[in-house]
């Protein structure tokens, strides 16, 4: 490396963020009516984060959505509630409002009938409402396997349904935008951020998450081989007392917690760098078939 | 914490190495990723589970690593490889970006996709099928996308028993095709995939082997042809405004440094400014360089667009309105001559037509041959003409400023992926008044590198002419005394005379007027 080279270095983490800003700032200026999904998660955390540098000083000029299920943690209501009003971000809050009506949960109807309806099928319904035509997602290709083989711009068609097998090139960083009225793209601004990447930023820029990423003693019961949080006192008998975090977050029903004593962001990380299990397994949904997440990609889920 | 500060801090400060596989079908290369992967230990136990209970059921072997990047429910289904895997790991020396491409004819733009954005190359080679077309022509696209670093993989080696002169025969078979590449440098090395051989640990059944393991080599290569540091581009991306009276115009840097103060010229307006701050999140910047993500305000109210290029008064891109490129086909419908295609250029997509393709590459021998048209998965050098100027450089110079993706306007796919290799500039009246030609001087002894100069931006397409004392006194300059006032002054009447129409001057001459 020459003398230049050197002094002209942008950390591994500076990298990643200025692809991310120009991913976002292009699809603002490419698209009629983009929206952010922000599912109140740490990468969600990230990505709004990334929005506001990209437009700053001025306000991030599209609306963030929140496909609620109704099933979230109660902390994380709280969250998005508070963070989107700390950062004059535009909120809005879509809910499958019928199905759950009807009574539709996991216990009732399974979780692969239940992601359908509440998740893809609410998504779907919100996309189509709002008019959108560019969603941001925060999906990272180290995540999962058919999530590893997506592009950056992911191409929808009329029914929000992607086609693995017939993806269009997508060369350098020169990305087509061009759709047929109805036809969508999902953006994924976090494609080559992994999560050690993530956690190190969050760390370093400060960045406000959700508390149950933090370790803390709660109420738990251990089932399929996970420790599911408790909210209500149904299950008093099996109920016990540990210490321990999430990894991601999703319905209360369908994430687990794991034991761990991290409850600061170095040590988050210290946890991270030794972790020999993907942060997918505390996700149950992800293991109902083999190519579960492919599937429901397929049928418009993120 | 002190102990994981000091791991965050290295982690953000090893470099990063993004390569792609390259060869042809079944040469073991998402065997080798995934066996990479495997003994670096970079893959998740509960992966590795599903990965190994669908070894033994579907496989009938103890762990299939092919299955660690096809990713995708077809590509396990039919065991091949259909689109680009994105695997990330790290070794305490290095961060990598490995890109798994299809080996397939048929998916050759999902190879190139793979390709575009990486800087080493890591080609397989089948031991027993030796260099196929589909080595070559994968090896050849990655040489068109300015790869520099190759590494070629003689794989399979457990099925010819290891043998050295398989090996040599296919290194110097290899040799002989690469010599019609651009100077690549080479790293030759025999591997089995499945077996481990060289991948991480040197390999005890090829102690004829000298070289490092491949993963060594790949923490350690020093790769070249990365960054243009020197030429200051900016494609303004989105104009940040409104409410208040900031107005401020968002990019990424494609390449160069700038400063706070520095004098700029817009394209194609060409009215120039100074940059009077660079604004982030983070607070304003003395300067920035690429590839940053910046906001730029300017000193003067210019009228700004997206499209639009910022550079430094004395360094612009050129004003193209017709180029000539390789283009490497990707569409299933050909290319039809003189159909009004979008060419999208950095943040500007323009309407621009084929109307010649000058020769066709043939991937065998790299040899050119004549074409009408180009198909799927072909490659040529063509003509462009645009309906709108670009400003674009040569892409072996400045790789973002030098592609171009082609979009059919009727069925909106990415058509083809284009690297310029030549342009003609826009008459200057045409495209932009206020940009300035140029009069390159040179002192009198350095004759042959003005010539050198001169002939370098000719072949690039800028309109300029030659002169030194030799011609002028043949001609214009015929009995005049070259130290006197009268010769001094014609030289600079003629640049003035040939600048007005738009065209530089590169001038070696040691009597010019003070
Ligand atoms: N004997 C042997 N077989 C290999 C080796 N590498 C790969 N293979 C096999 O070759 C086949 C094709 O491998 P794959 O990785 O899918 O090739 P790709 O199409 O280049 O990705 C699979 O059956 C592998 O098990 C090797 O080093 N030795
Ligand atoms: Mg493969």
């Amino acid at each position: 490396m020459t003398i230049k080279e050197e002094s002209y270095r942008l950390s591994n983490l500076k990298t990643l963020e200025a692809e991310s800003i120009s991913i976002i700032r292009e699809v603002a200026a490419e698209f009629e009516n983009p929206v952010m999904l922000y599912s109140v998660g740490k990468d969600s955390s990230v990505m709004a984060h990334l929005a506001i540098k990209a437009f700053y000083p001025k306000k991030v000029p599209f609306p963030l959505l929140h496909i609620d299920t109704g099933y979230k943690f109660p902390e994380m209501y709280a969250f998005r509630d508070y963070y989107t009003k700390m950062h004059n971000l535009d909120l809005k809050v879509h809910r499958n409002e019928e199905a759950l009506k009807k009574g539709i949960s996991p216990l009732s109807v399974g979780t692969v009938k239940c992601c359908a309806e509440l998740k893809t099928k609410a998504l779907l319904d919100a996309l189509k409402e709002g008019g959108y035509d560019a969603a941001f997602g925060g999906a990272r290709r180290d995540e999962e396997k058919s999530r590893a083989k997506e592009r950056i711009y992911s191409f929808r068609d009329k029914h929000g349904q992607w086609n693995p097998k017939d993806q269009k090139p997508e060369l350098w960083n020169l990305f087509n935008s061009k759709i047929d009225p109805g036809e969508s793209i999902r953006v994924f601004p976090l494609s080559n951020w992994t999560e050690l990447d993530i956690w190190t930023y969050i760390y370093h820029e400060k960045i406000e998450i959700v508390p149950l990423y933090f370790a803390k003693k709660r109420p738990v019961i251990e089932k399929y081989g996970q420790l599911i949080p408790v909210y209500t006192d149904e299950h008093e008998e099996e109920t016990k007392e540990v210490m321990c975090r999430f990894r991601t977050l999703g319905c209360h029903y369908c994430t687990g917690a794991v034991r761990s004593e991290a409850d600061t962001l170095p040590k988050i990380i210290e946890e991270m760098m030794v972790a020999r299990h993907s942060e997918r397994i505390t996700r149950i949904i992800d293991q109902d078939q083999d190519s579960s997440m492919e599937q429901k990609k397929k049928e418009g889920y993120f | 914490m002190k102990g994981s500060d000091s791991l965050v801090e290295r982690n953000q400060n090893i470099d990063l190495l993004r390569f792609a596989t390259a060869g042809s079908v079944d040469d073991g290369k998402s065997t080798l990723i995934g066996r990479l992967l495997y003994d670096s230990k970079s893959i998740f136990e509960d992966q590795l589970d599903l990965i190994k209970t669908f070894s033994k059921t579907h496989r009938n072997q103890d762990i299939d690593y092919s299955l660690v990047t096809d990713g995708l429910k077809s590509e396990r289904e039919q065991g091949i490889t259909i689109d680009v895997a994105y695997r990330f790991f790290s070794t305490p020396k290095r961060r990598f970006i490995i890109t798994d491409t299809p080996g397939h004819e048929q998916y050759t733009r999902n190879m190139a996709t793979g390709a575009s954005n990486a800087s080493l190359a890591l080609i397989l080679i089948d031991a027993r099928n030796g260099v196929v077309t589909q080595t070559k022509r994968h090896s050849f696209i990655s040489s068109l996308l300015g790869i520099r670093n190759f590494v070629v993989a003689v794989n399979k080696m457990d099925l010819v028993d290891y043998s050295e002169e398989v090996f040599e025969n296919i290194v110097s078979e290899y040799n002989a095709f690469s010599d019609k590449l651009s100077d690549e440098s080479i790293y030759y090395i025999p591997i089995s995939a499945l077996k481990g051989d060289n991948v991480i640990e040197r390999s005890a059944n090829m102690p004829w082997f000298q070289g490092s393991p491949l993963l060594d080599y790949l923490e350690n290569v020093n790769i070249s042809g990365g960054r243009n540091l020197t030429d200051f581009r900016f494609p303004v991306q989105y104009v940040n405004w409104g409410g208040d009276d900031f107005r401020g115009y968002c990019g990424t840097i494609s390449s160069g440094v700038i400063h706070k103060g520095e004098k700029v010229r817009v394209l194609p307006s060409g009215k120039t400014s100074e940059i009077s701050k660079i604004v982030t999140y983070d607070g304003d910047l003395d300067y920035a360089f690429a590839p940053m993500a910046v906001t730029l305000c300017l000193e003067d109210d210019i009228d700004i667009s997206r499209g639009d290029m910022i550079a430094k008064v004395d360094d612009l891109p050129v004003i193209a309105g017709s180029l000539e490129a390789n283009v490497v086909w990707m569409d299933s419908a050909p290319m039809e001559i003189g159909k009004d295609y979008l060419i999208k250029h950095t943040t500007s997509t323009v309407k621009g037509n084929f109307s010649e393709v000058l020769h066709e590459f043939d991937p065998e021998d790299i040899s050119m041959k004549p074409s009408e048209f180009l198909r799927l998965n072909e490659i040529g050098k063509v003509k462009v003409e645009l309906k709108t100027p670009i400003f674009a450089d040569i892409y072996s110079e400045n790789k973002i400023t030098g592609s171009f993706i082609v979009i059919d306007p009727h069925t909106n796919q990415t058509a083809a992926a284009g690297m310029i290799t030549k342009y003609n500039q826009v008459s200057p009246d045409k495209a932009c008044k206020a940009v300035k030609t140029k009069v390159i001087r040179y002192p009198g002894d350095k004759r042959e590198e003005a010539q050198a100069n001169y002939d370098r931006l000719s072949m690039q397409g800028t309109h300029c002419i030659y002169v030194d004392d030799d011609l002028l006194l043949e001609t214009l300059c015929k009995g005049i005394p070259v130290d006197s006032e009268q010769y001094s002054d014609t030289i600079e009447d003629l640049c003035k005379i040939v600048t007005k129409s738009g065209v530089s001057v590169v001038l070696c001459s040691d009597h010019l007027s003070s």
